[in-house]
């Protein structure tokens, strides 16, 4: 052996331990069912990848939307891995904070991306964040109480179509209640559901020069609608239930109808979590009047902050938690009911998924349905379906909210909260800089 | 006649008693009870109170999704840590101002008291910057700091009134027989302020371990204690309670036992100067 | 006998916690203050400029502004009286001897220890939830309708959850004043035949002046920025019926990212902090002089 052989043994050995040198990635998921499974079988990753290790910082949806917009607004460094969501990914994008995701594996396969999902990642053409879930919104009901009840719920069901069933299914007796809506105040709670709501209504938060829209007769029409019909069918407290509340108020049997995110239909039809899993129909999320399902569309990202210094990692990891091998991995240990819905076309071609899951189907054509460039019957300046994607809407939407919620609970009319939401939004758009 | 008088009002408050502390408890009591139950158990009308199906899933789904004892360890650390450099800080200071107060003494108590005040959530941001430039962000170091400034004012405080009852005469005495400053410090100021100084110290453990703004903000991964722990469980979708529960009983269990095992020390010293 | 060497070891030992206090405070209020006159806003970066008082005029003409700061005042209010004059009552009976008392006081304490996102948490989901909750139930039980606690009584119920956690040292400080006090004095009292409320009212209150001042001093501070049970149980609503200035200045800072708006505020609480401290320094000064 010379010495040459020698050294360059020592070298590649070198070269190996730096190589085998761990790098930790720092990733921050929201405390979701889907996510958390996502942690448990992060062991498959890590496995084929040793030279990568992973810290997850799990926090519940609005302390982590605080924390990593401060993070990434600051340059803060302290996250590897994001997770997003739709209306950040735009904004963020725009302001050059994530990296183009340019480098994911091989077979990750971009074209199989449902084009409404994939269009709401991307911008200028580029993907910026990888889709882990998908949803839309629709209507999930209990087929038993609306049999009792005598009432069927179509396909594409109207608003008063929905408001007739749910008083005909309540009875507060047995503490069955008609309809549960969200109605906890924020911007992605209730103003989620109630802007999906106004768009199937005609309305729009804004005209084509920002100016705010609550003073219109649609916007009326729709908040008048849904306090009058949850005062009559809806559950007490409904003025604190988001989608949680909700979704535990249905599982225990105490809703007839439940129209949410359609990433709701595989706990609702879980029988280990749900009482009433074989007893829930589905149906198009409502119309009032207009043709219009609401347009509600949104996605839980993975992103990467463009400062990054591990960029190739964390590409890694994003391509294998977001696809089609992710989704099949999931299937093998948790039964293909539980994968991740609502971002592939590949999943929707798939026989097995669709025996599996019952609502495959609409939750496909709700989604499909949803066009997030054109929310509303009029024109708008904004895009987004449930959510205006500008970003001053988490701030507004929100104190709007806190009004609408107000008018939920009984404590001030609605005429009132309408004034004040159009005073509020006026304010703050004028601050903004969008009214001159 | 009289003694029987003075059992039926012994019973009495007895029952008074014991009443009024298991109301006050109940809510912690309830959470405990809850986090051995299942889920579907968990939420039941009417509810159930002991006889159900214990169980102790929820504490090993808690446990296989975040590392429990890490989150300890970061919580010991931070709010130990803090307290004691808080303690450094301020038993000098407030030696200084029980015992050679001047005309300023009682403003700069004040401002002190009056930093506390100010609302965490509006400096957010610059902190946020100097300890990104600082490379403090999610470093123990840098909460320990944090926690340091935000309960200094309370430490002082306690520590002065605490020190102002001990009568000066004995001070004076030791000095006349010549004790030097660090004698006087050693052998007579603290046999006499050991009880004022551990029962400060146990409220501030308390306060830091609670303290839940900057714990949360200005940690990631590597810093976060407990308080990062909880809100990863606060509103998960599908029915939570147990494991909220489960949760929510471990982040508690180890302060509140330091706490009842302590509780003669952390009264004794309690007094911020209220009692003559 | 404060002779001018002594005064300066005085000086010296108060300095380090001093300088690092004033550092603490006056530079994050110094680039609190500078911010409050830009606009600035985290998710817009490059647009930060000049715009003189436009923030404060926002944040002061803001709807929302006065209410937050009556329920501000109604929370720090509600939650002291409930504590003071539960804890007064409460330490009464824990001064009595009576079978298990050291336990219950154990029981007694507990609540404090409780992180304050646990136990809005636990009350809010296990408690006060107007369908599953218990205290529904046991309403259900009684034939009554349940309170709709965050819709019906909002402010009340987040007071209620507030005096739950600070009852237990109000009590600790009001028991350790009360066993002070000298049962001489009372026996003398009772064989001059004062009753049960006069003896309460003349000897056991006076006695308790300086605690209860304790706790209210020690209290406000705390309550001041009471936030974390109002994020948790109602985000500020019904309305802004439970919003106060703490979570007013939340909502700029964290949901509109706006920092020149939430600086502002940050200042103006401040502001509105000091006018508290200094009547309660007022308060305190003539209470605890002796």
């Amino acid at each position: 052996m010379s010495f040459r052989t020698l050294l360059l043994g020592a070298v590649s050995t070198l070269a190996l331990a730096g190589l085998a040198h761990a790098e930790t990635l720092t990733i921050a998921t929201v405390n979701n069912g889907d996510m958390v499974r996502m942690q448990k079988l992060a062991e498959d990753f890590t496995k084929k990848n040793p030279d990568i290790q992973l810290e997850w910082v799990t926090l519940e949806e609005n302390v982590l939307r605080q924390r990593v917009t401060t993070d990434i607004a600051t340059k803060g460094g302290q996250y590897d891995v994001m997770t997003i969501g739709t209306y950040e990914v735009p904004i963020w994008a725009k302001q050059g904070w994530l990296l183009p995701l340019d480098g994911l594996a091989s077979d990750y396969d971009a074209d199989d991306l449902l084009p409404a999902i994939k269009d709401a990642v991307s911008y200028e053409g580029k993907l910026y964040a990888s889709p882990f879930y998908g949803e839309s919104a629709m209507v999930m009901y209990r087929k038993d109480l609306a049999e009792k009840a005598g009432v069927t719920i179509p396909e594409k069901p109207t608003w008063d179509q929905i408001a007739e069933a749910a008083k005909k299914m309540t009875d507060k007796s047995t503490e069955t209640y008609g309809i549960c809506l969200r109605g906890k105040a924020g911007w992605g709670e209730n103003m989620a559901l109630l802007t999906a709501m106004a768009n199937s209504f005609g309305a729009r938060w804004f005209d084509e020069k920002w100016t705010p829209q609550f003073d219109q007769p649609e916007w009326k029409k729709a908040l008048t609608f849904y306090t009058d019909l949850m005062k009559e069918a809806g559950p007490a407290g409904a003025s604190s239930n988001g989608f949680n509340e909700n979704l535990a108020l249905f599982q225990t049997g105490k809703c007839g109808i439940w129209i949410d995110a359609t990433v709701a239909a595989s706990f609702v039809t879980n029988p280990k979590e749900s009482k009433v899993a074989d007893q829930v129909g589905f149906a198009l999320f409502p119309t009032g009047g207009v043709e219009n399902h609401g347009n509600w569309l949104w996605a839980w990202n993975l992103g990467i902050p463009a400062g990054t210094q591990k960029a190739e990692a964390a590409q890694k990891f994003v391509s294998w938690a977001t696809d089609k091998a992710y989704t099949e991995l999931v299937a093998s240990k948790e039964g293909w009911a539980n994968v991740p819905p609502g971002t592939r076309k590949s999943l929707y071609a798939n026989p097995e998924y669709e025996k599996a899951a019952p609502f495959a189907k609409i939750t496909l054509q709700a989604m499909n349905a949803a066009d997030t460039s054109k929310p509303t019957v009029k024109p708008v300046p904004y895009t987004g379906g449930q959510f205006v994607a500008v970003p001053e809407f988490q701030g507004i939407g929100t104190a709007v909210g806190q009004q609408f919620s107000a008018a939920l609970a009984g404590s001030i009319k609605v005429d009132q909260a309408l004034q004040s939401a159009q005073q509020l939004t006026t304010r703050e758009m004028t601050k903004g800089g969008y009214i001159k | 006649m009289a003694r029987a008088v003075k059992t039926r009002t012994k019973l009495t408050f007895t029952i008074i008693g014991w009443t009024i502390g298991f109301l006050i408890f109940f809510p912690i009591l309830w959470t405990f009870l809850t986090s051995f139950k299942s889920e579907g158990t968990a939420i039941a009308t009417p509810p159930q109170f002991l006889f159900f199906d214990w169980t102790l899933e929820n504490y090993h789904e808690v446990q296989s999704r975040s590392d429990y004892g890490k989150h300890v360890m970061n919580s010991i650390v931070i709010s130990v840590g803090s307290t004691l450099l808080g303690l450094l800080l301020a038993i000098p200071a407030a030696w200084a101002m029980a015992f050679s107060p001047t005309k300023r003494t009682k403003d700069i108590l004040m401002w002190m008291l009056s930093t506390k005040m100010m609302p965490a959530v509006g400096v957010l941001v610059p902190l946020y910057l100097i300890f990104r430039d600082w490379g403090l962000l999610d470093t123990r170091i840098g909460l320990v700091a944090v926690l340091t400034m935000i309960n200094l004012p309370i430490i002082v405080w306690m520590l002065y009134t605490y020190f102002k009852e001990i009568p000066g005469e004995i001070l004076e005495a030791a000095r006349m027989d010549g004790a030097s400053l660090a004698k006087e410090i050693v052998y007579v100021l603290t046999p006499m302020a050991v009880p004022g100084i551990a029962s400060t110290m146990l409220l501030n453990i308390i306060l830091a371990w609670n303290e839940a703004f900057w714990t949360l903000n200005l940690t990631a991964a590597n810093a976060a204690p407990l308080t990062a722990f909880i809100a990863s469980y606060s509103s998960p979708e599908g029915l939570f309670w147990a494991k909220l529960s489960a949760a929510s009983t471990m982040a508690i269990a180890p302060i509140l036992v330091m706490g009842w095992f302590s509780q003669k020390q952390l009264v004794r010293g309690l007094t911020f100067g209220a009692v003559k | 006998m404060a002779t001018l060497q002594t005064r300066a070891t005085a000086r010296l030992m108060m300095s380090p916690a001093v300088i690092l206090l004033f550092l603490w405070m006056i530079v994050p209020l110094a680039m609190t203050l500078y911010f409050s006159f830009l606009r600035y806003n985290l998710l817009m970066p490059g647009t930060e400029e000049y715009i003189g008082v436009v923030n404060y005029q926002y944040f002061l003409t803001d709807p929302a502004f006065f209410t937050a700061l009556g329920n501000t005042l109604m929370l720090v209010g509600g939650t002291l009286l409930i504590t003071v004059i539960g804890g007064i009552l409460l330490a009464l009976v824990l001064d009595q001897p009576f079978f298990g008392q050291g336990i219950v006081r154990l029981l007694v304490i507990a609540p404090f220890f409780v992180m304050p996102t646990v136990s809005a948490l636990v009350w809010k989901n296990m408690l006060m939830h107007p369908v599953n909750g218990l205290f529904a139930w046991i309403a259900r039980t009684f034939g009554f309708q349940p309170i709709d606690w965050f819709a019906q009584l909002p402010l009340f119920s987040i007071i209620l959850i507030v005096a739950w956690q600070w009852l237990p040292f109000a009590t600790l400080i009001l028991l350790t004043a009360l066993q002070s006090l000298d049962g001489e004095q009372i026996e003398a009292a009772e064989m001059d035949g004062a009753g049960v409320f006069s003896r309460f009212y003349y000897l056991v209150l006076p006695h308790l002046s300086r605690a209860i001042t304790v706790v209210i001093l020690i209290q406000t501070i705390f309550l001041l920025s009471v936030f974390a049970e109002i994020l948790v149980t109602t985000n500020g609503g019904p309305g802004i019926q439970t919003t106060n200035i703490t979570y007013l200045i939340y909502m700029q800072a964290l949901l509109q990212f706006d920092v020149g708006g939430a600086s502002a505020g940050g200042i103006v609480a401040v502001v509105l902090a000091n006018i508290v401290a200094f009547f309660l320094i007022r308060l305190i000064g003539k209470n605890l002089e002796r």
